[in-house]
């Protein structure tokens, strides 16, 4: 599964850095290493919406703190 | 407000516009003919002898803005018509002289060049003038004058001659494409190529960033530039040109300040990499020290790569105040990751060939990298950074003893010191232009406030370490 994170201006300021090190952190507690890859783009054009992270076509709001959420809901139950 | 330093400037500026104004409506090769009327509309001379010469001149003009002469592979070029060719006569005694006693030039003067008339008038005899100029700062009437061509006294590296016409000349062997002389030249006869169709045609054929994704990727002096308007305007006027995002060189930069400090703790000695007019001077003129430049990409380049491996298909246009880079973005290590270079006179251009007044617009973001990262555009920011770095990285058992050079003049005493061993001193920080990049000849101002207000953006970066900053990259 490839996790991509909008890692431009608007998406930083609302802390991207934070969701890629939540994520990292999660991968890693459910070892997940070899069936989640996470990478980084500059602005994916919905700058309201940061921090934007897409899986597959979809693009998906996530914020630092509904971050553990979304890795539970999104990815952990879909791997 | 002002937004240009010199009236050269403000001409180079409304050639482009029009070339610009005309290729975004696809009516360039109709109308090129027109534009030296559109600039000097009138029957009367402005600038010149005659109104011919003048439109001769923006005609060539009009050429460099298209990309100048493809034979030339350097970047800066001379409109010969436009050369004014300025008397070359060195140190000379002007008619101040006033015939006095105390005859201090003649004193000074190490090599007997002064002699002295029956009216006591001081005379240089140039069988012996070495052009010191010390008699010129010892006379009380300032009456002894450098009548040097500005041109050639802006160029540090000697790469300006006199033609037997007395045009300027550039020899490309000696040319670092720093760009001093296209900002020193009184008559904006040097100037620097410009890849602003180029620009105008990636961006079309993207499609509104359909076909293909066009970065902007900007340089941090950028903070001193367009002070009539806020940063986050010209954010927005650069998107509102058809970019489909504005990402910071200084993120690259911090990158930069990460590799190149372990660079340095692992070779010992090292200089910097960052500004191309640098490197070309340490390849061009000291050629052993050549393998201690930093095998780091420049910033532009590191973080284009970085956009390039994690967006397919991406092009990126570096904007920054540097000619220099159109010369780096076309050697083979870098051209992979950059597809345009322009300088910020010629984003000044482009917002106004598509009449975007970025004052009327609303502030965009621009935030990437930190405090460290942005520091770069000014002199000391780099040392400062790969100070940083060691400490971020632990790296303890390596006293950095940075020496940072401004101007191509500091840079050679570092470098021969270096060469000699003798360099007090185990990094070089090289920046060919006076201050660093807010020297740059692209920029729209050059002012002592400049390094305030880099500094002043370094501060506002979200992120304050550089592993902050760069940490969100290594995510694979």
């Amino acid at each position: 599964m490839k996790v991509t994170v909008c890692i431009g201006s608007s998406c930083h300021l609302k802390g991207s850095r934070q969701v890629v090190e939540t994520l990292r952190r999660l991968i890693e507690e459910n070892h997940l290493e070899n069936k989640v890859e996470i990478s980084g783009t500059f602005c994916l054009g919905q700058c309201q919406k940061g921090v934007c992270v897409t899986i597959g076509d979809t693009v998906y709001s996530v914020t630092p703190e509904t971050t553990e959420d979304f890795f539970q809901t999104q990815i952990l139950s879909k791997v | 407000m002002r937004k240009f330093d010199t009236k050269v400037q403000h001409l180079k500026y409304k050639v482009l516009r029009e070339v610009a104004r005309l290729a975004w409506r696809d009516e360039l090769l109709e109308h090129i003919t027109d534009i030296p009327k559109t600039i000097v509309p009138g029957n009367e001379a402005t600038m010149r002898c005659c109104i011919y010469k003048e439109r001769a001149i923006l005609s060539e003009r009009v050429k460099l803005a298209m990309g100048g002469d493809r034979a030339n592979p350097n970047v800066i070029e001379v409109i010969d018509i436009a050369c004014d060719e300025c008397p070359v006569g060195g140190y000379k005694v002007t008619d101040a002289c006033r015939g006095c006693l105390a005859h201090r030039c003649e004193d000074v003067c190490r090599r007997g060049a002064i002699s002295f008339d029956a009216a006591h008038v001081a005379h240089i005899d140039k069988t012996k003038c070495v052009e010191c100029g010390q008699c010129a700062k010892v006379c009380p009437y300032g009456a002894i004058m450098d009548f040097k061509r500005p041109c050639e006294r802006s160029c540090k590296v000697g790469a300006i001659s006199m033609r037997e016409d007395m045009a300027a000349s550039i020899n490309n062997d000696k040319c670092i494409s720093c760009g001093a002389c296209v900002y020193q030249c009184p008559f904006g006869a040097i100037s620097d190529k410009s890849y602003i169709l180029d620009t105008i045609d990636i961006l079309k054929k993207s499609e509104s960033n359909q076909k293909y994704k066009v970065y902007a990727v900007v340089a941090p002096s950028i903070s001193s530039q367009f002070t009539y308007a806020k940063l986050g305007q010209v954010i927005s006027g650069i998107k509102a040109l058809g970019f489909h995002t504005v990402v910071e060189a200084a993120l690259g930069a911090d990158m930069v300040a990460y590799n190149e400090a372990a660079e340095l703790a692992e070779k010992g000695f090292l200089t910097s990499s960052c500004c191309p007019a640098f490197v070309s001077y340490v390849q061009k003129a000291f050629p052993d020290l050549a393998p201690y430049v930093s095998h780091n990409l420049s910033p532009v380049g590191t973080i284009s790569k970085y956009i390039k491996d994690t967006t397919p298909g991406a092009k990126i246009v570096f904007i920054g105040p540097c000619t220099a880079k159109k010369m780096e973005f076309q050697k083979p290590e870098v051209a992979p990751y950059i597809d345009s270079v322009i300088t910020f006179e010629e984003l000044q251009a482009l917002f106004d060939s598509k009449d975007i007044d970025i004052t009327s617009l609303g502030e965009d973001v621009l935030d990437n990298a930190s405090y460290f990262g942005r520091i770069f555009a000014r002199c000391g920011g780099l040392s400062d950074a790969v100070k940083e770095a060691l400490k971020e990285q632990g790296i303890d058992n390596f006293d950095l003893k940075a020496v940072s050079c401004d101007g191509i003049e500091a840079c050679r005493m570092a470098l021969l010191k270096a060469s000699k061993r003798v360099l007090d001193g185990n990094f070089i920080e090289g920046m060919a232009c006076t201050g660093g990049c807010i020297g740059g000849a692209g920029c729209l101002t050059h002012g002592e406030k400049n390094k305030a207000e880099v500094d002043k953006y370094g501060r506002e970066a979200h992120e304050k370490t550089i592993q902050d900053a760069i940490g969100v990259l290594n995510i694979h």
